[in-house]
């Protein structure tokens, strides 16, 4: 996984709650036995016609926001289902943050899996960097994961709050796998207590 | 000491490592597994040279991308040739890390969360996973059971455990009578709904809920898997429903159900799985099933919910701009004017199926229905049956045929149109009565309009090509 430390990046407004993951990649690219490759389906349906042209007043598609990395949104952002293929969409296309007022449990949870940082706000704070980002390509945003910051390019500052385990997984491109296999004695002794519960 | 709840039982039970930071290391019992997530996830396992740590504790069946007709020619006959592809690399997979497969053409193969619990894979006090977030359907059970992805299916299937931080306590008690008139027409369907029309989306966000009450006990074990089916959509983690004598009842004999002193050892066990009287929730809220009406959803989120007596609601009317611009948005994409009476709705197609709604129970009421009259000329129905079990019943009971007769589409199981991954899709601007539970923008096809409603309800709709209020027409019966 790409370690995470500091990113500096232009962010695009998507002002909608309750993004759900249907819209952040549809179904039908879901076929895919890869996680690569995603990024040009990424919200999909709100982002090309029926016929696969451009709509060209979707976000991602105005030329200020086509190599943005941080993604202002809106409140419950990945509500839906458990598909791992909307970090993967995303970051495939080039996201590495996203900020928003509240995201959905599992989203939350895959996005630090694939090297994204998902930031909870307060919605007077979102609003100010959702302002910030409809000033388009000018308007650079930058985030230092270690001193847990936020610069706007007005240079205000805003302070966030992240999970410290996953934090130092995020900066060191931590592979949790790996770690826990550190703990398998643990887990060995554990399930030397399962003898009394057969069924399990 | 205060009391614990079922979550904070089944919880400690599983911590091979507590964390007082939220980070704690979680033993899982048993793991779901489907063609869609988890070919990455073994892709991985393959690259780090990992196998997995307890494949026994693993079952995986195909159901996303399944098709729904035509399975007589078993893989060969897949045209989707990416359909194809991800259902023979599950079966590859399996093959290779010796993990049980229910295969396609098997009579035990369904969706994952219809075949885990007739297999008696899904046993209460147990953790449960699966890459899929409706795995919240287990916990009907008892079971503390809940989406997971992709990297997590590899992380569950290279150690057995999960990292998880502690969820907070959320019980909703539902009331009324089941046994009274007012509650004839209520379905676990409709419980669900009102839930997360009160509570939103979100409002479970970071909970485990707890559903009981005597509305809840008086729910057979499809209808609870039906609620707690729905549970992630009001944002939850999981859903619980502590073990009862029914659940007892469901799961005795089944395949991979203890036997002999090690089920009598397992019951009493399970009996000692539900909160205590005093346990401290961190939220709590109480549910009339009694009001309730039959509900239907007019928007795009599960949380839209309206009387099927109702009428369309009015964006202008919405102080809060989210909320407005939401609302707005939904009824554009939905093709609805504010204050059209939700009778007035006329549907194009209706699908019966999902983990939500496709047992045994729900193809009964579905047909009871049915057996009144003819689906519409301007409707084109489907029937998705949840396993082949559920069909083999089904068809026992001589429900295909009045689905059949009545002018249903009789299909092989699998998900099909409730996300609509292989050929079953609504085209653009299609409006479908529907027992599945997501009516998001494009969930059931591109353009297409879901409304999420009970068996009975979408059954009822098919024949008259538009939603009906289920108690005129039961009134009439
Ligand atoms: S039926 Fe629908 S919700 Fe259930 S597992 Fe399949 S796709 Fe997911």
């Amino acid at each position: 996984m790409e370690k995470f430390d500091k990113l500096t990046g232009i962010a695009a407004p998507l002002d909608i709650i309750n993004v759900d993951t249907d819209m952040i990649i549809p179904k039908q690219f879901l076929k895919t036995i890869q996680r690569s490759g995603l990024g040009k389906n990424l919200f999909d349906e709100m982002r090309y016609t029926l016929d696969g042209d451009e709509i060209e007043d979707f976000v991602l598609n105005q030329p200020a926001y086509r190599s943005a990395e941080i993604l202002v949104a809106g409140d419950n952002f990945g509500c839906g289902s458990s598909r791992e293929h909307a970090p993967w969409a995303l970051l495939d296309f080039g996201i590495r943050c996203v900020i928003a007022p509240s995201f959905a449990d599992i989203f939350y949870n895959n996005c630090f899996k694939n090297g994204i940082l998902p930031i909870v706000l307060p919605q007077q704070d979102v609003d100010k960097l959702m302002e910030d980002a409809q000033r388009g390509a000018n308007a650079t945003v930058s985030i230092d994961l270690d001193s847990q910051t936020i610069k706007g390019p007005d240079g205000g500052e805003i302070s966030f709050q992240v999970d410290a385990f996953r934090k130092q997984c995020l900066m060191e491109g931590l592979d949790d796998i790996g770690l826990t296999l550190q703990k398998a004695a643990l887990i060995d002794e554990y399930e030397a207590g399962l003898d009394d519960q057969p069924w399990r | 000491m205060t009391g614990t709840t079922l979550y904070d039982k089944i919880w400690e039970a599983h911590l091979v490592e507590a964390d007082a930071d939220g980070n704690s290391l979680l033993y899982i019992d048993r793991h779901l597994v489907h063609e869609v997530t988890s070919p990455q996830a073994f892709e991985g396992l393959r690259m780090a040279g990992r196998t997995p740590r307890a494949p026994h504790k693993t079952l995986a069946v195909a159901d996303h991308n399944i098709p729904t007709t035509n399975r007589a020619g078993g893989l060969a006959a897949i045209d989707d040739p990416e359909s194809k592809l991800q259902i023979e690399t599950l079966e590859k997979n399996c093959a290779a890390f010796g993990i049980d497969y229910l295969p396609m053409d098997d009579i035990r193969q369904g969706i994952v969360h219809v075949a885990g619990p007739e297999q008696g894979f899904t046993l209460p006090g147990l953790t449960i996973v699966c890459g899929d977030s409706h795995t919240s359907t287990h916990g009907a059970f008892g079971a503390l059971a809940h989406g997971i992805g992709t990297s997590e299916v590899e992380h569950v299937l290279a150690t057995q455990t999960l990292i998880q931080g502690k969820a907070k306590n959320f019980r909703i008690n539902v009331v009324g009578d089941a046994q009274s008139p007012e509650m004839a027409h209520v379905t676990a369907k409709d419980i669900a709904l009102a839930i997360i029309g009160e509570i939103g989306t979100a409002g479970g966000t970071g909970y485990v809920l707890e559903y009981a009450g005597e509305a809840i006990e008086a729910l057979s074990m499809e209808g609870r898997m039906t609620l707690c089916n729905m549970s992630i959509e009001a944002g939850a983690r999981a859903g619980l429903v502590a073990p009862d004598e029914k659940t007892f009842a469901f799961l005795k004999d089944r395949p991979r159900v203890p036997k002999g002193a090690d089920w009598e050892q397992a019951v009493a066990y399970w009996q000692t799985l539900k909160s205590d009287d005093d346990a401290v929730f961190d939220k709590e809220i109480t549910i009339n099933a009694a009001d309730l009406p039959p509900l239907v959803t007019w928007g795009t989120s599960p949380q839209d919910v309206i009387a099927v007596d109702g009428q369309v609601p009015d964006p202008s009317v919405i102080a809060d701009e989210g909320r407005r611009k939401a609302t707005e948005r939904a009824l554009d994409y939905m093709g609805l004017s504010a204050g059209t009476p939700m009778q007035e709705v006329s549907i194009d197609r209706v699908f019966i199926g999902s983990c939500t709604n496709s047992r045994i129970e729900d193809l009964r009421a579905a047909a009871a229905i049915a057996k009144t009259g003819k689906v519409a000329a301007s409707v084109n129905a489907m029937v998705v049956p949840g396993s082949g079990l559920v069909k083999q019943q089904a068809e026992e009971e001589g429900l295909d045929k009045i689905f059949i007769e009545a002018g249903f589409d009789w299909r092989e199981p699998g998900c099909s149109m409730c996300l609509a991954m292989n050929a079953d899709k609504l085209a653009p601007g299609e409006r479908c009565a529907s027992t599945s539970n997501r009516n998001f923008e494009g969930r059931q096809g591109r353009g297409g309009r879901t409304h999420l409603v009970s068996p009975e309800m979408a059954a009822a709709a098919a024949l008259a090509g538009h939603f009906v209020d289920i108690r005129d027409l039961k009134a009439e019966q």
